[in-house]
């Protein structure tokens, strides 16, 4: 970007932000925003400690195997439905439900079904990014070529065939699309899952920092949050950069 | 009009070449209605090409793809080499209008695909496609991906895809449609030397009569609503001489002219 013909670096908008904040915090309005340097340092001390590693694993752990079981089921489910007109009827309805609703009310139920521990927010995990896979994974396969499909039977394609080698393929670009909106949510529900059980990896860290209005360490765990989220869907869309050349000539 | 271009079948030809493909009383009713095809008859010679010419909306799409197996006709049956045609089959390749390619796979893998979909080892299926590749003038772009390629470039790959699969039957749906003048004018010329060279049974639907009298041995004059074989045509050029006389050639042109005017006759 340029102003009155000066390039304006990137990143200048986080660093005035960011200045903002500080300046706000040095004036010690509210206990609830410190300095933004306070928190930096903040964060850079909690990391090394053994209860931020530890939460971290738990958190990682839930967040991928979530994840992955969402993406392990989202996309053949997704790409079922887009094949088959009879299962998208009966399917598609449940989907959009479920994409829509607020699942946080659902973590209760989950609580009691599967106690208070990691399997619950594993499963709240993939409850909050399943869906958008399913639906990008159908939507995918709904704009491949047709004459791609009849290539592939044509040339002697068993089912099992056609979905490896056509199919996941063909839907590359939408079925990226939707596991990156997935990992996004599954970011929402491994820390709301984690919040709501409350003993659980970040989610009692949290607990611990707000109860004793530890501000500093509660802001260092919120920024770390952000930005791995943020670095997260940031690797995605690149890697979704990279199949986009053939999202756009697949109507060659 | 009609008993002016009465079928020119040479007797030689009628009694001596088997039947490679044969489509017998062939209907072919959408869901909705529409009738693509109506009772259709028609042999095709083996080793030969024939063409089928006809307007938009006339079936010989539909026609190929039932002879593919890609659709199940609604009454009627088609004989490939005295098997009826009840799926897809290795004795048949298609060639595609929009070339069909993976766009995700390099040309040797699009190539290959047909064989490795049977379950050929690697080295050996890129051994046979890149004799195909070569033949159609694609050496040194094995590596490449199909958008940094031409539109012709593209259908050569569509093509050596459909020899490495070594079928009888080369269906080809209007293959030339979608590359410029000047390629489709070499791709002609190239597609005679094939025909040629292979001994192949090439079935090629297109709805460009200069088209259909260069390549074909045979045409068959497809006409709409409702569908039927109005005549089917053997131009009996002698192609032996160089494509630009060929072009120029009384017989060509008088031939072309004869399918005009009898296809106008309808269309008006």
């Amino acid at each position: 970007m340029k102003i009155f013909g000066v390039q304006i670096p990137m990143m200048t908008s986080l660093l005035l932000w960011g200045a903002l904040w500080e300046m706000v915090g040095q004036l010690e309005l509210t206990m609830l925003l410190p300095p933004l340097s306070s928190i930096l340092f903040k964060m850079i001390e909690i990391v090394p400690t053994a209860p931020f590693l530890s939460a971290a694993m738990e958190t990682g752990r839930a967040f991928l195997v979530g994840t992955g079981g969402a993406i392990v089921i989202g996309v053949p489910v997704g790409v079922v439905m887009g094949k088959s007109l009879l299962l998208d009827r009966l399917l598609l309805p449940w989907v959009n439900i479920f994409l829509c609703a607020p699942l946080t009310a659902l973590v209760p139920v989950l609580m009691i079904l599967f106690g208070l521990g990691e399997t619950t927010v594993v499963i709240t995990t993939a409850l909050f990014a399943i869906w958008i896979i399913v639906l990008d994974a159908r939507a995918g396969v709904k704009s491949i070529t047709p004459s791609l499909v009849e290539m592939a039977r044509v040339y002697g394609a068993n089912p099992w065939q056609a979905f490896m080698k056509i199919y996941i393929w063909a839907a590359l670009p939408e079925i990226l699309a939707g596991i990156r909106l997935g990992v996004i949510r599954a970011v929402k529900g491994v820390i709301i899952g984690q919040l709501l059980i409350s003993i659980v990896g970040f989610g009692r860290l949290f607990e611990l920092y707000s109860s004793n209005f530890l501000m500093e360490y509660l802001w260092a765990l919120l920024l770390i949050l952000f930005f791995f989220a943020f670095a997260l869907a940031e690797v995605l869309s690149a890697l979704e950069r990279r199949v986009a050349y053939y999202a756009a000539s697949r109507m060659q | 009009m009609t008993a002016n271009l009465s079928i020119r079948l040479s007797r030689e030809h009628n009694v001596a070449i088997p039947t490679a493909v044969a489509v017998r009383q062939v209907s072919k009713v959408f869901p909705g209605g529409v009738e693509a095809l109506n009772d259709m008859t028609l042999d095709f010679p083996r080793g030969e090409l024939t063409a089928l010419l006809g307007p938009s909306g006339c079936g010989k799409t539909t026609l190929l793809k039932i002879i593919a197996g890609l659709m199940p006709p609604t009454s009627g049956e088609v004989l490939v080499n005295g098997e009826v045609v009840k799926a897809p089959g290795p004795d048949r390749a298609f060639v595609f209008q929009d070339f069909a390619l993976m766009p995700w796979a390099t040309v040797m893998r699009n190539v290959s695909f047909g064989l490795e979909l049977r379950g050929m080892g690697k080295q050996e299926r890129e051994t046979i496609a890149q004799k195909y590749i070569s033949q159609v003038g694609l050496t040194g772009f094995e590596n490449h991906y199909p958008h940094q390629l031409s539109g012709g470039m593209r259908q050569r790959v569509g093509l050596s895809r459909a020899l490495t699969v070594n079928a009888d039957v080369l269906l080809m749906d209007e293959p030339f449609s979608a590359v410029d003048e000047q390629t489709r004018r070499k791709f002609q010329e190239d597609l005679l030397q094939l025909v040629r060279e292979e001994k192949k049974t090439f079935i090629f639907v297109t709805h460009s009569i200069e088209e259909a009298v260069y390549v074909a041995d045979s045409i068959a004059l497809l006409l709409p609503r409702p569908s039927r074989v109005a005549e089917i045509i053997r131009p009996e050029i002698n192609r032996d001489s160089n494509p630009d006389a060929i072009r120029r050639n009384q017989s060509y042109l008088d031939i072309v002219e004869k399918i005009w005017r009898s296809l106008r006759a309808y269309i008006e």
